[in-house]
């Protein structure tokens, strides 16, 4: 029994690999979407225009989340709870600033006269970083679920055993791994859009 | 440190097992059986059922168009009786026809061939034949095929509908189906259709996950790649395929939801309708889309998903063949490795769908050559399977019969994909009956054969070791095999002549009149043919309930693993440990032996002693 653990923990978790898989769908949706951007580009009758602002600045605070991410789930690991909690509780806040920055900027988009009818060359940005706000807004609902789970528990024996929960700390590392690939994938489309528009 | 957290895991995750196995031997109700079951054998149950359902209703909407075509100035009071106001005076309405083509089309490829092959034999057969208790999640699992009911309950609801459901083709191509007032299935029934679609792409995503994340990391101890069954390959391999295509579906799908319902114009350009260009709700003209991009999109998925239909009927096929014909498989790491460049390849043909939609003559060449490639991992396999049965010792038993008809029908099928994968051959055999001959024998008829052969096989591990009545699928069989070639074989020659698929009607084309009695004999096989599935309907219902059990764990005298569980396996499979594995599947007729089981080792058949005592009489 012994040596079927340990050869075991050789492998990665089957849901963690499953994370990663699902991930590969995500990037396929994105390489479908920013491939039909470049066909539709090459075609003509491509209407040109600057990226707004706010979207430097969104990147800006998704890659702060990120980091805040990054050492809340280092305090996890090193069971510094209270630090857990507000870094957690930072990533979250970084989150919806996110969205609600991505907004603003589509407002932005739209003041400069590029709706999301019109040229495509506009729609596709509207469509894209509407579909990945979508993916975003998934993550944050996460952090909200984990920041409820982090906030301290009257029973004693409850708050133990959510210390010592190896199945919480798999959803740590999992929710980690999903939120910096949000934000990567947010970078790569930004680049993207702004060498490519 | 992290080693041995994740350590603990596991032996949580096992102790979990074992406490299921108690739980659900006594205490579960029924619901959490029958209904939210997490069981991969009851959910394979659910999306045999249900694919079973879906596919009499495709079959149905297909004879009812074929009665169309054969006898377009009949009326059938009938059809009135069960369509309405679709077949006024018994008579389809041509609209409906296309309603019925394009739901045909839709029920068949996606939740028959998709849903109701590869989900009810992925799920069957994965955790059995790898040795594992259950999917990585056996709750993404269940919501895998929620997800597909709630697409075909959304299907569902759009055949009744007052405009009626999608009538754009299974392809959905804009402008048509981008467009409301392009016909009335083009209006809510064409949301529901996109909405469903949704659904089944999410549905085939959580189960692409579980399959490939399961057959990856939960096989038993000694169970390595290459000792894998071949179905099981061939699963991984259907799995990978969905888990990259399906996306870029929904992206294309995505773009055409904004098209209809938001103003955008990424597939229209310049349409005039009534000598008036279309605006959008704005009254912007809708310019810069290229309808040509959805098809790229589609294709992109569209292809694979042949190939999805087909890798499990051919894992099946071979699996079957070699427990069958008591011969090893021919060629094992070939068969594995021709599955594999027929994935890759999937992957780089999808244009050769489009050689008629303007695209550039030279860039067509390349799909060509990839296109022309894929003949031969096929005929690979094809010379494999014959390998296999020659000189066996074949049980002609109904999933055999099923077997070798299935192997008949890739080879026919397949060698008219020869002629359609060269672009000047292409361009005038596009959108005729050739076409639609070489996609119904490659891909439908050896899909369903395919699943046939599953059902028949593994009928007594889906249904507490109950057996399905021979004789009843003997006769199954033969009408099904002989009437599948009398329905499309004459198709091929009304398409050399130019015979155009997806007309309603012919009688007013003195050219295409000759064929108006060959349309007849293929309406009479295809009804004959459809009636004989009442045949299989009746032998499943009633085996399922009454059937004969089967006396031994390993009726079949088959390798495999699945057959060390119980007659009736209960959730976690094997009551205790899960077998290890000593040797690869197909190991039949070695050394004098009739088979030798995965999970003995040499020493459990050739005892040392014996061996000894055969080397001295030597």
């Amino acid at each position: 029994m012994s040596t079927v653990t340990l050869k075991r923990t050789q492998r990665i978790h089957p849901k963690k690999f499953a994370l990663w898989l699902g991930i590969g769908t995500v990037i396929m949706m994105f390489a479908g979407f920013t491939s039909a951007f470049i066909v539709r580009r090459a075609a003509g009758n491509w209407v040109e225009f600057e990226l707004p602002p706010l979207f430097y600045m969104s990147t800006l605070v998704i890659a702060m989340s990120s980091i805040a991410l990054f050492f809340a789930q280092r305090a996890f690991k090193a069971n510094h709870r209270l630090q857990y909690r507000n870094l957690l509780g930072l990533t979250f806040t970084g989150g919806i600033a996110f969205i609600v920055l991505q907004y603003a900027a589509w407002m932005q988009l739209a003041s400069y006269g590029i709706l999301l009818r019109g040229n495509p060359s506009g729609s596709f940005v509207y469509v894209i970083s509407g579909v990945h706000a979508a993916h975003v807004l998934g993550g944050v609902v996460l952090l909200g679920l984990f920041f409820v789970r982090a906030l301290p528990k009257p029973d004693p024996v409850q708050e133990l055993l959510s210390e010592i929960n190896p199945e919480r700390n798999l959803g740590i590392e999992m929710l980690s791994v999903y939120w910096h690939f949000v934000g990567i994938l947010w970078l790569y489309l930004l680049v993207f859009f702004h060498f490519y528009k | 440190m992290a080693t041995i957290e994740s350590g603990t895991e596991i032996k949580i995750n096992v102790h979990d097992h074992h406490d299921h196995e108690h739980d659900h031997h006594h205490e579960e109700s029924f619901i959490s059986k029958y209904i939210f079951s997490q069981d991969h054998k009851m959910i394979s149950r659910q999306f045999l059922i249900t694919g079973i359902f879906w596919s009499f209703v495709g079959v149905l909407f297909s004879v009812l168009f074929r009665l169309q075509l054969a006898w377009p100035d009949e009326s059938f009071p009938i059809l009135e009786t069960l369509l309405g106001k679709w077949a006024a005076g018994g008579k389809l309405a041509p609209n409906f026809y296309y309603a019925l083509v394009t739901m045909h089309g839709t029920i068949m490829v996606f939740f028959v061939l998709t849903a109701g092959l590869s989900g009810t034999f992925s799920n069957l057969l994965i955790p059995l034949q790898i040795g594992a208790r259950d999917m990585a999640s056996p709750f993404l699992n269940m919501l895998s095929y929620w997800f597909f009911f709630l697409s075909g309950f959304i299907m569902l609801v759009s055949l009744f509908i007052s405009t009626g459901p999608a009538d754009g083709g299974w392809t959905a191509y804009p402008p048509l189906n981008a467009l409301p007032q392009a016909s009335s299935g083009s209006q809510f029934g064409m949301t529901l259709w996109l909405l469903s679609m949704a659904m089944f792409v999410v549905s085939s995503l959580l189960g692409g996950l579980n399959y490939i994340t399961t057959i990856l990391n939960m096989r038993t101890e000694g169970m390595t790649m290459m000792r894998l069954p071949l179905t099981i390959w061939a699963f991984f391999f259907t799995a990978v395929l969905g888990v990259l295509s399906f996306p870029v579906l929904l992206s294309g799908a995505i773009l055409l939801l904004f098209d209809r319902h938001l103003g955008t114009s990424f597939y229209l350009s310049d349409i005039y309708i009534g000598g008036q260009p279309l605006t959008n709700a704005a009254g912007e003209l809708l310019q810069g889309g290229s309808p040509i991009l959805f098809q790229h999109l589609f294709w992109f998925l569209g292809h694979p998903e042949v190939y999805i239909i087909i890798l499990p009927a051919m894992g099946m096929v071979s699996h079957v063949l070699a427990t069958n014909s008591r011969k090893p498989i021919f060629g094992y790491s070939a068969m594995v490795m021709s599955i594999l460049a027929i994935t890759v390849l999937a992957f780089l043909v999808w244009a050769h769908h489009m050689f008629v939609s303007g695209l550039n003559p030279f860039i067509g060449s390349i799909f060509v050559l990839f296109t022309l490639l894929i003949a031969v991992p096929s005929a690979i396999k094809v010379f494999n399977w014959i390998g296999t049965i020659w000189r066996g010792n074949i049980n002609f038993t109904p999933d055999t019969l099923f077997a070798i008809g299935f192997v008949s029908l890739f080879i026919s099928g397949g060698l008219t994909g020869i002629y359609l994968g060269n672009s000047a051959l292409d361009i005038p055999l596009h959108d005729t009956y050739f076409v639609v001959a070489h996609f119904h024998i490659v891909m439908g008829l050896a899909g369903g054969f395919g699943l046939f052969v599953g059902v028949y096989h593994w009928f007594p591990k889906m249904f507490n070791g109950r057996q399905m009545n021979n004789t009843m699928g003997y006769i199954h069989f033969w009408v099904t095999f002989v009437g599948s070639y009398l329905i499309f074989w004459p198709m091929h020659y009304m398409g050399m002549t130019g015979v155009p698929r997806r007309y309603f009607q012919f009688s007013n084309f003195e050219t295409f009149n000759v064929y108006g009695e060959l349309n007849v004999f293929i309406t009479i096989a295809a009804l004959v043919v459809f009636f004989a599935q009442f045949i299989f309907l009746i032998n499943f219902i009633y085996s399922a309930l009454y059937g004969p059990k089967i006396k031994t764990l390993n009726p079949y005298l088959s390798n495999t693993l699945e057959w060390t569980t119980p007659i009736e396996p209960g959730h976690g499979n094997w009551p205790g440990a899960i077998p290890p594995v000593y040797r690869g599947p197909y190991e039949y007729g070695k050394n004098g032996t009739d088979f030798v089981p995965q999970h003995l080792p040499d020493n459990a058949i050739w005892p040392k002693e014996e061996k000894e005592t055969k080397t001295e009489l030597a």
